[in-house]
């Protein structure tokens, strides 16, 4: 790939226009500049052919997270996929994230993920922080930099929902109340990674979060715009920890199993429904 | 539309914006025990924030320990020309160091020194290596850790929701009107205190790094209601930004890659910053950089896409994917550039408005009762021109006195309600642009807009340049009178949210063009071509901006506020510049 083999000239795309009683791909067709992005032709057609064209954008520079959708049936952020990479003998087909209920065209309701977050416990310090070890005279942090860059993999994530769209509990098996998704798995693994945090989450990744419904088919690591390995890094450590900690045979016949006694009831109702 | 329900709601505190400083204003103004609402343009977490790559700037001396508060005041009044508002430039440079403390203990995770303490790089007009960072996504952790706290906080938030007018009672500002860009359904909030943390107007140029939703909301708002502001000609332009492909011309090139130790060079091979600026080089002020690069290109030294080269393939090449990873991405991803192996293309890109809503230092009151307003939408804290890391630091430090003053207004205020013909005037607008009977295309003027911005209010400025974009403007209040959406449909109408968004630009527009028209000399961000030096009366004077309408703008040149106390540190630095 270099600067010389971008192209511009005609291109064709199919839009999905619709809501959430129906919708269909409609053509248009539009001239394009060298290293256009799929954004620029979607907003392009929207200043000059289709000004109703909803679409959800903002920083066009891959950083917020806002554009998901599905390009050629694969979900891409938009701002981040030139159309010279696309093939250029058929249409190029822009539809909405489909494990989300369509507000409009390709705007998605993504808000139960918002839902899911709250229920997270934030990051809580652990209390007696030991002195000149965790913590200087000043209040700061002492913390390793390995540390740093384990849990700053997972907080690189921008929050597109794209690894919540093709993961297959959420999207083909609708389990939006059984599982929280690849997003807050790895949000739960960097605040469990967090060396000071005071918080015991794994009744909350286990039951709750639902981490065992995953089947680690890491579809949701293969379309990450940030590269994070979402499966290996996050998803399946805290499986281990999970297992580990609850089925420990050891410690089970020992009758110590870390988590008996403050396991909280089936949480199915107090999840969010989609 | 006139028989269409409202829907309301009630808080002490509401914060417009969810960026840096409205969500820690927020913060500041729930554990104020303020019932709190946050209401936002597009989703939470999305922000322009997010864009802010290197780091946030605080005089914690963990990697050069001689660093201190004084001299991070010192830097931010020399970087801003000695325009800033010294007590603003005073609080920030105390304030920032507890301000990222305190974020940690909010779960942000920042890199490392060997010591195992925060870590601090360089950046253009620090004297000391002083912003803490993570990476070149700094902007990114902010947001998210202050998110996540406000997210379980008692803060009730309102996304996608649009306010297209500040609503008063007497003089007081009592709430605000909008719509749910969702469905388009309306809504009014009333308020005991309204913070306005709407961020900058990039959006007025068409080269910029800013997000689609800086279009000045704020600046507007405010200005409708009655409130100062303050600066407005001094718009920062970013020197670098890439400068191809055409799609995403302007997307910002992060200093952090100048920190790291990028170098500036010509066509012809030349490092030119030695001709600008031999002493800080790469690392001057960003004035002075994208003036550089601006002339570089203008006198036929430019890249062959019309910039400058900046290089890091020098550098280590895992230690290039490690500290600036999103870069690397950015230009293999976007323009099929490997950093570590070639050198970008990069030029001047409209980044950050250091003027804005002339606030009370202390607690980020407005002229206006009821009224505040923090972050990029105030004003003072910068000057003539920002260091970068600064905005990071103004929001953290703003953002909490803001929540904190609102809070207290609040507190002090008795109930409020919103004047009916008010609201109705206010339902009036958004009906005629959905159906009223103009027809002027907000897409069109927005262009026409952007195109008079870049000709004649771009990075240098003359009087005839200004003039003519006066004019041109003016013509295009006549247009924006019949402002119409190109659709009727409510629900999720980029058309109708770019019709009161065009009409705000175009009050900003007006306040940067005149304001620049009237500052007859050349300082910080502010270059007149008719005008090239420092002029000793307008290095003592800002310039104030209030009125009705965009027709009778008034600007009035104000002294510089300053402070005995800080005199000292001030003329201290002024000698130490004068000695070199």
């Amino acid at each position: 790939m270099s600067e010389t083999a971008m192209a511009g000239g005609t291109r064709r795309l199919q839009i999905w226009r619709g809501d959430l009683t129906g919708g269909e791909l409609v053509d248009y067709e539009l001239e394009t500049e060298p290293g256009m992005v799929v954004l620029d032709a979607v907003l392009e057609i929207q200043r000059s052919q289709a000004p109703d064209l909803a679409v959800r954008w903002n920083c066009k520079a891959a950083k917020c997270g806002s554009c998901s959708a599905e390009v050629n049936g694969r979900p891409r952020l938009m701002c981040k996929t030139r159309l010279d990479h696309l093939p250029a003998d058929q249409p190029i087909t822009v539809e909405p994230m489909r494990a989300f209920p369509p507000i409009r065209d390709l705007v998605t309701d993504v808000s139960w993920n918002y839902r899911v977050n709250k229920q997270i416990t934030p990051f809580t310090p652990r209390e007696n922080l030991k002195p000149g070890v965790e913590i200087n005279e000043k209040g700061e942090f002492l913390i390793d930099q390995a540390d740093t860059d384990r849990m700053s993999e997972f907080r690189k994530c921008i929050e597109c929902f794209m690894c919540q769209d093709v993961c297959h509990i959420l999207r083909d098996h609708r389990m939006h109340n059984r599982y929280y998704g690849p997003r807050f798995m790895m949000r739960m693994a960097s605040l469990d990674m967090h060396p000071l945090d005071g918080v015991d989450r794994l009744d909350q990744i286990a039951d709750e979060g639902g981490i065992g419904l995953c089947n680690i088919t890491k579809c949701c690591t293969e379309v990450c715009p940030e590269g994070i390995h979402i499966t290996d890094n996050a998803i399946i450590p805290m499986k281990e920890r999970v297992v580990d900690q609850r089925h420990d045979p050891l410690l089970k016949l020992l009758g110590c199993t870390p988590n008996k006694g403050r396991r909280k009831p089936p949480p199915r109702a107090e999840t969010p429904e989609l | 539309m006139s028989e269409q329900s409202i829907e309301h709601h009630d808080y002490d505190v509401l914060v417009l914006g969810s960026g840096g400083s409205g969500l820690r204003a927020a913060i500041a103004a729930s554990e104020a025990g303020a019932r709190t609402g946050l209401v936002c343009k597009s989703l939470l977490g999305k922000a322009h924030t997010v864009m802010a790559e290197g780091g946030l700037a605080a005089s914690l001396g963990n990697v050069d320990p001689k660093d201190n508060w004084s001299t991070h005041f010192q830097d931010t009044m020399f970087g801003g020309k000695y325009l800033n508002n010294w007590r603003m430039a005073e609080l920030h440079a105390k304030e920032a160091p507890d301000r990222a403390r305190e974020l940690e203990h909010w779960g942000a995770v920042f890199d490392r020194t060997p010591q195992r303490t925060m870590s601090q790089r360089a950046f253009g007009g620090h004297s000391y290596r002083r912003l803490v960072h993570i990476g070149d996504r700094t902007g990114l952790e902010m947001i998210r850790t202050l998110h996540d706290r406000t997210v379980h906080s008692d803060v009730d938030v309102f996304m996608e929701t649009t306010i297209t007018r500040l609503i008063k009672d007497g003089e007081r500002v009592v709430g605000c009107f909008g719509y749910r860009r969702q469905t388009g359904e309306l809504c009014s909030f009333s308020a005991r205190a309204l913070v306005l943390a709407t961020g900058g107007s990039g959006r007025i140029y068409k080269i910029t790094s800013n997000s689609q939703d800086c279009t000045g909301d704020g600046y507007a708002l405010a200005y409708e209601a009655g409130a100062q502001l303050v600066d407005m000609e001094f718009v920062q332009f970013h020197p670098t930004g890439m400068v191809y492909p055409p799609g995403v011309a302007g997307l910002l090139v992060t200093e952090a890659v100048r920190g790291e130790g990028g170098i500036l060079r010509n066509a012809l091979g030349e490092r030119f910053m030695e001709r600008y600026d031999p002493k800080r080089m790469e690392l001057s002020t960003r004035d002075v950089v994208a003036r550089s690069i601006y002339t570089e290109v203008k006198e036929g030294r430019g890249t062959p896409h019309g910039g400058a080269y900046l290089d890091v393939s020098h550098l280590d090449s895992d230690y290039v994917k490690r500290k600036l990873p999103s870069m690397y991405d950015q230009f293999l991803e976007l323009a099929g550039v490997d950093i570590t192996k070639e050198p970008m293309q990069v030029g001047p890109t409209c980044h950050y408005f250091m003027g804005g809503v002339k606030v009370d230092a202390d607690n980020g009151a407005s002229r206006v009762p009821g009224l505040f307003a923090t972050g990029e939408c105030s004003g003072g804290m910068n000057g003539a021109n920002r260091l970068g890391g600064n905005s990071l630091g103004d929001l953290l430090v703003f953002g909490r006195r803001a929540g904190i003053g609102a809070a207290e207004a609040a507190n002090a205020s008795g109930p409020v309600s919103l004047p009916a013909e008010q609201v109705a005037e206010a339902q009036a607008e958004i009906e005629g642009f959905l159906h009223g009977s103009g027809a002027e295309n907000p897409f069109h003027l927005h262009r026409d807009l952007q195109k008079i911005m870049g000709d004649g209010v771009g990075i240098f400025r003359d009087r005839e340049g200004l003039s003519e974009a006066i004019g041109k403007l003016e013509e295009l209040d006549a247009r924006a009178a019949n402002l119409r959406a190109p659709s009727d449909r409510l629900d999720y109408n980029p058309g109708l949210q770019l019709c009161r968004e065009v009409k705000n630009m175009l009050t900003v527009s007006h306040m940067i063009a005149r304001g620049a028209l009237l500052r007859e000399e050349s300082r910080g961000a502010h270059s007149r071509l008719d005008h090239t030096g420092y002029s000793d009366y307008w290095g003592e004077h800002n310039i104030i901006i209030d009125g009705d309408s965009t027709h009778d703008m008034s600007l009035t040149p104000t002294p510089v506020v300053k402070r005995d106390e800080l005199d000292e540190l001030v003329e201290a630095r002024k000698e130490a510049e004068k000695a070199s």
